[in-house]
């Protein structure tokens, strides 16, 4: 069982503070939706709220088409694994898992069979009778899963579930979370900061920033087709030229900066206020320069990253340009201080409005 | 040591070990021990101390066992400080859980002082107090009357009942104290877990915010306990003729018969008797001594 999770113009007010602005958003049965932003934008609030916790200022939370302002936490059709987990550190494992069947009165017998077949599903078979301190992170997370699964909820929330986990650990996690939603057809709403992870699993991102949805769209959507300079800038790198239009046709335009006049595509709501946004990746390094799109730079440095490799560069201006290209093994690095050409396609390359840049380290 | 002596010199190191040791050698342990020495010895005549007759033997502690009446005195001494102890747990648990869960943690400066305000007023002040509030003219009958809740005054000063209220008043917060700093310890988001997973209120107190509060129970209830069953000042004020506390059985012996021997007796009497009883309430709850320490 599975249902869908509506938000109706929900805002969410601290005295004084708005955390969550007026989001609407339609989020269908056996989805995974994931919430993505900086801490402080208000992601974790809506989470709250449509678990219950937390009672919208204004606006309506529907989930199964059922209005949810009159439920009480433990009457929702939700479960909630927290950032922290939760679990029960007083009860051994399968009790940690039956505990929701405990409280709908399911006898003894059944809760443990239950308990012993959700371990299985998430491959702790022998875990029943340990104690929570026996288990490792990511141990103790597929039991917060099997706790949150065994209630058969119709929805699942998960508030950063993988922030505490060391990164080989958190990479295999999302993989199989993925399959756990899958398997389960539940739907999945998912609370990070990390983009890796949101675009990696889900299959609808909501990006969101000062209590306001951003963008909401597939993860390839939101990468390849930002809707505004927020969402470019906080969804992966670019770099960031500032200008004016000049001249508009169909779905392009000529933007004119400081190091000339480019063509690039045309974003929404692109106006007076626009920058051009141009990832990296997209970035060329080259010294015949092909493209009409061409900016003359000098290397300042090389990062190998591995997989990749991350060329920072000055040009004129003494604006810093960073390129990424893909290591093949082959092709060669450039050298500190080698005057090359940077140039890009015009349909890589797009003109946003000039969202609010990403805000670190703001308190939750 | 020599950790100490660096970091406080010499002269100040050695100042604070000879007042603890000070403190405990002569301030605890020889008048435990001039006591616990004394109640081997029978109750004699002036000259005969040091005589042939002073010899130790176990005829102190044995004349608690020949006598009902001492016996009784203590049992009821036992079962009326466990109804302090629970009634204390009962009044505690709910402040203690509203005040580390629920109360604003700015209010929190506010409501311990208004808790702890009575703790400025010596004991036997409040004892009194009490005495007056509960006295058959007292504040309280004429309150009750007036609000109709009663028609004739309640003789409050019988039996053990005053005795209770007593000393209920005089030790819940030591009770608060300990199940406030346990509550406190425990993660909001349990709470929130177990209401998650569909746990009516009374249920998530069963089996998550009471099993994680027992050491502190336990603590609170150890000391409530062991300070009603050794209260003199309470039941002495507050006792009426039908209600004996065990300790005022010691007093009678030391102060009214002058035997101190047989007094000394049962002051270690009620001490390990009452030890006993505790360890045995902690076995029966599965609680060790190392979760009370914690």
């Amino acid at each position: 069982m599975s249902a869908s999770v509506e938000l109706e113009n929900v805002c969410a007010d601290f005295g004084s503070f708005r955390a969550v602005d007026n989001v609407s958003v339609t989020i269908n049965a056996g989805e995974f939706f994931s919430f993505l932003g900086p801490s402080g934008c208000g992601k974790t609030t809506i989470l709250r709220m449509v678990s219950g916790f937390i009672s919208p200022s204004q606006g309506v939370i529907r989930i199964g088409g059922e209005d949810m302002r009159n439920s009480r936490p433990n009457q929702r059709p939700t479960a909630l694994i927290f950032q922290n987990l939760a679990l029960f550190p007083l009860m051994p494992i399968w009790e940690n898992i039956a505990f929701g069947l405990e409280v709908r009165g399911v006898d003894k017998k059944k809760r443990r069979e239950r308990a012993e077949e959700l371990l299985r599903l998430v491959d702790l078979p022998d875990a029943a009778d340990k104690a929570v301190s026996q288990l490792s992170g990511g141990q103790k997370q597929r039991v917060a899963i099997a706790r949150a699964l065994a209630v058969e909820p119709a929805v699942m929330l998960l508030d950063e579930p993988l922030s505490a986990l060391d990164l080989k650990l958190r990479q295999h996690m999302r993989a199989e979370l993925r399959a756990i939603q899958k398997r389960t057809n539940v739907t999945f709403i998912y609370i990070t900061h990390d983009q890796g992870e949101a675009l990696a699993m889900s299959d609808k991102v909501a990006v969101m920033s000062h209590g306001k949805l951003q963008q909401v769209a597939s993860p390839r959507e939101i990468y390849d087709r930002p809707a505004n300079g927020f969402v470019a800038s906080f969804v992966g790198e670019n770099n960031v030229l500032t200008g004016t239009i000049t001249g508009e046709s169909g779905g392009s335009a000529s933007f004119e900066t400081a190091l000339g006049t480019f063509a690039a595509r045309l974003g929404p709501g692109a106006g007076k206020e626009s920058k051009l946004y141009l990832r990296p990746e997209h970035l060329r390094l080259t010294a015949e320069p092909t493209a009409a799109n061409r900016i003359p730079v000098e290397v300042t440095d090389v990062a190998f990253e591995g997989n990749f490799i991350s060329i920072h560069t000055r040009d004129a201006t003494g604006k810093a340009l960073v390129s990424e290209a893909r290591n093949d093994g082959r092709s060669q690095i450039p050298e500190r201080g080698a005057r090359l050409f940077a140039e890009f396609d015009a349909d890589q390359a797009v003109i946003l409005a000039d969202g609010t840049p990403a805000r670190k380290g703001e308190p939750a | 040591m020599s950790d100490m002596i660096r970091r406080y010199g010499f002269t100040l190191t050695s100042t604070f070990c000879l007042l603890t040791a000070f403190w405990l050698l002569v301030l605890v342990i020889l008048p435990n021990l001039y006591l616990f020495e004394n109640s081997f010895r029978p109750y004699l005549p002036v000259v005969d101390i040091g005589g042939p007759k002073d010899v130790y033997t176990l005829k102190n502690y044995l004349t608690f066992f020949d006598s009902p009446i001492h016996i009784s005195v203590f049992i009821w001494t036992v079962v009326y400080s466990s109804i302090v102890t629970f009634i204390c747990f009962v009044i505690a648990y709910p402040l203690a859980y509203y005040l580390s869960k629920v109360a604003h943690p700015r209010s929190l400066p506010t409501l311990f002082l208004i808790l702890t305000i009575p703790l400025w007023v010596s004991e036997i002040m409040r004892s009194f107090a009490w005495f007056i509030i509960l006295s058959l003219k007292g504040p309280l009958n004429i309150l009750l009357i007036d609000a109709s809740v009663i028609e004739k005054p309640i003789r409050w000063m019988t039996g053990f009942r005053s005795v209770l209220i007593g000393l209920v008043y005089t030790y819940v917060l030591f009770m608060l104290f300990p199940i406030f700093n346990a509550i406190q310890s425990l993660d909001t988001n349990q709470i929130e877990a177990a209401e998650d997973l569909g746990s009516p209120w009374w249920r998530t107190h069963w089996r998550v915010i009471l099993p994680h509060s027992k050491p502190g129970i336990a603590s609170g209830s150890v000391m409530v306990f062991m300070l009603s069953a050794g209260s003199i000042l309470v039941p002495t004020l507050l006792a009426s003729t039908s209600s004996r506390w065990f300790t005022e059985i010691i007093q009678q012996w030391m102060f009214e018969s002058n035997d101190w021997n047989t007094g000394s007796a049962y002051a270690f009497l009620l001490l390990i008797l009452c030890t006993l009883f505790v360890t045995a309430v902690m076995r029966t709850f599965r609680v060790k001594l190392s979760d009370i320490a914690r």
